[in-house]
């Protein structure tokens, strides 16, 4: 039999409902490859008595017959999300030993689905990054290497933890957030299905607030079918979630099963040809177009005329909401706090001292674009580019069911690499940005290697609330590109 | 939009940080790059455009304004940096205070 840490989710759930391996047993693989892996730091707390207690439940359930969707998989989760009991830091110095005294709905969802929860990923500080690097608790290095170079590379982020976990085979799936790519870049990096929910689709209740317009919960897993199983328990309307959807959840893993693409319209946005991006992710992008081609799809150029606004639009949207809320990091109900000689210097010194260089700099640019005098000059603008944003897609979407479109502008790239200026860091997230803005599904499926043996993803970005049509055109995507590679020595 | 020093300053008593003197030039430059590049927004014709309200299209529902949860001040003021105090030391839950240096006189 193969080794237990090499099934999916699914292949999981199913080996344990034929008592093949007990939901202990399970968890005691995988806690073992996080041990083995610990060096590539992917998390900032590992909870393996949470994770054993958790498993032994799981099987006493399976023994009534109560077995959920994903009764027994043992599952990472990034340390966004607040659990009950166990420390939660967003990856920043200023929440460090704060125990949240409540389970967010998303992760309360996965163990009311009989998931098992094995520890909390590392991620950029309050899912500030691309790169993983402005982690308060250290980088996060990628299972992957290119060919004959043994530089360590970066994972992609925010969710950079929970991406490189599942790359390595540490667990078969985790969570993450994406508030501008933050789900979808670091899974492309990391050759793993990412995928990004409707805004509105997954409870934000619970989770570390970064930007509230544009932060959605999702999941990372190896196969499609993998991420809609993780899907459907996270979903639901949630009361506690004014922004929740009062929706009921479609059957993803169904859709995922049948990759059935005939007659569907593949949108070809043009101007997602932009410079900068790499020949390799251009020649790839065409490929996939072509295997949905071959599997019976149509595809229609589309366009998007205000695509290249979308970035510094998020640049203005995602500081703001950002300076709003963390401004209730104050040293006062949780988190560090530094001395001052007053309460205003008791503020200013434990907010320096407790966040990052990124993390002030957001702040920063969201407290000046919101200030007396120049609101109308920068976030009013920037919501009005963002309905172009918004109708660009209503448009296209009139000629197309579904868009292709590469997810990240290159492969994973070195530590260090692009750390010269923030503007250059900003543009990773160049394909992944509209959708967000917009509140689009997106997904991004592993299609190649390219010449360093680097994995490569493209993204596929579905009407608001039709992740089912996204997720059928990302099993076929799968399917036809057949990617089966896996880091060295993992 | 170039930022000096002087708003670099204003901006960070704002936000609440202490930036120390020497870094307000960098920063000042650093703040002043991403506004430039923001600025190629002037470029797109808003006039008569919505800003936009919400990506949802979906009429989210209104819930009745009734108390759901309460009488958990304990756990509430358990991560309390400066310690909590309570109203009645023996029914933790009654109620208590998060704790700040002094403020008036």
């Amino acid at each position: 039999m193969t080794s237990l840490t090499d099934l999916t989710v699914a292949g999981l759930a199913a080996a344990m409902a034929r008592k093949e391996a007990s939901a202990v047993e399970v968890a005691e693989a995988h806690l073992k490859k996080l041990d083995e892996h610990r060096d590539l730091n992917a998390f900032i707390a590992e909870t393996p008595d949470k994770a054993r207690a958790m498993a032994s439940a799981s099987d006493a359930r399976r023994a009534k017959g109560e077995a959920g969707l994903l009764e027994g998989v043992p599952l990472a989760v990034k340390d966004l999300f607040c659990t009950e009991g166990v420390q939660t830091t967003a990856a920043s110095h200023i929440l460090e030993g704060f125990v949240p005294p409540y389970e967010s709905t998303v992760t309360a969802n996965l163990w009311r689905a009989g998931a098992v929860m094995v520890g909390k990923t590392n991620l950029d500080e309050f899912a500030m990054g691309s790169s993983n690097m402005t982690s308060y608790f250290g980088g996060v290095e990628n299972p992957w290497k290119r060919r004959g170079d043994n530089r360590k590379l970066v994972p992609g982020g925010s969710s950079g933890g929970s991406a490189a976990a599942v790359a390595a085979y540490m667990v078969p799936g985790s969570t993450g957030t994406d508030t501008g790519g933050s789900i979808r870049q670091p899974a492309s990096f990391c050759g793993i299905v990412g995928l990004k929910p409707t805004y509105g689709r997954c409870s934000r209740w619970g989770v570390v607030a970064f930007a509230s317009s544009l932060d959605q919960p999702g999941p990372l897993a190896r196969t499609v079918e993998d991420a809609a199983l993780l899907l459907q328990a996270m979903s639901g309307h949630d009361p506690k979630d004014s922004t929740s959807a009062p929706l009921a959840v479609p059957d993803f893993a169904a859709a995922a099963r049948n990759p059935d693409v005939k007659a569907l319209r593949v949108g070809i946005p043009r101007e997602y040809r932009v410079e900068g991006t790499s020949a390799e992710i251009v020649a790839l992008w065409d490929k996939g177009m072509e295997m949905l081609k071959a599997s019976g799809a149509e595809p229609v150029e589309v366009s998007l005329p205000h695509t290249k606004y979308a970035l510094p639009a998020y640049y203005i949207v995602a500081p703001a909401e950002c300076s709003s809320n963390l401004a209730r990091y104050d040293g006062v109900r949780y988190g560090l706090r530094v001395p001052g000689k007053d309460l205003i210097e008791m503020y200013q010194n434990t907010r320096a001292a407790g966040f990052g260089k990124e993390v002030r700099r957001r702040v920063m640019i969201g407290t000046y674009v919101l200030s007396a005098g120049y609101y109308d000059a920068y976030y009013k603008k920037a919501q009005q580019v963002r309905a172009l944003i918004a109708r660009d897609f209503r448009q296209a979407f009139e000629k197309c069911d579904v868009l292709l479109t590469p997810t990240a502008p290159t492969a994973a790239f070195a530590a260090g690499e692009k750390m010269d200026d923030p503007v250059t860091m900003y543009l990773n997230d160049m394909f992944t940005i509209p959708a967000s803005m917009a509140g689009l599904p997106g997904i991004s499926v592993p299609v190649g290697l390219d010449e360093d043996g680097l994995p490569l993803g493209l993204q596929l970005i579905g009407r608001s609330f039709d992740e089912e049509t996204m997720l059928r055109a990302a099993a076929a995507l799968e399917k036809a590109a057949g990617f089966s590679a896996r880091p060295a020595g993992y | 939009m170039s930022l000096d020093k002087d708003t670099v300053a204003r901006i960070a008593r704002l936000a609440r940080l202490k930036v120390p003197e020497e870094e307000l030039v960098p920063l000042a430059g650093e703040l002043s790059g991403i506004l430039a590049w923001i600025e190629q927004l002037n470029e797109v014709d808003t006039r008569d455009i919505e800003p936009l309200a919400s990506v949802s299209d979906v009429t989210l529902p209104m819930r009745a304004d009734k108390v759901t949860d309460g009488g958990i001040a304990e756990r509430v003021l358990a991560n309390a940096p400066g310690g909590a105090v309570y109203l009645d030391p023996h029914d933790r839950n009654a109620g208590g205070f998060f704790t700040v240096p002094k403020v008036v006189e």
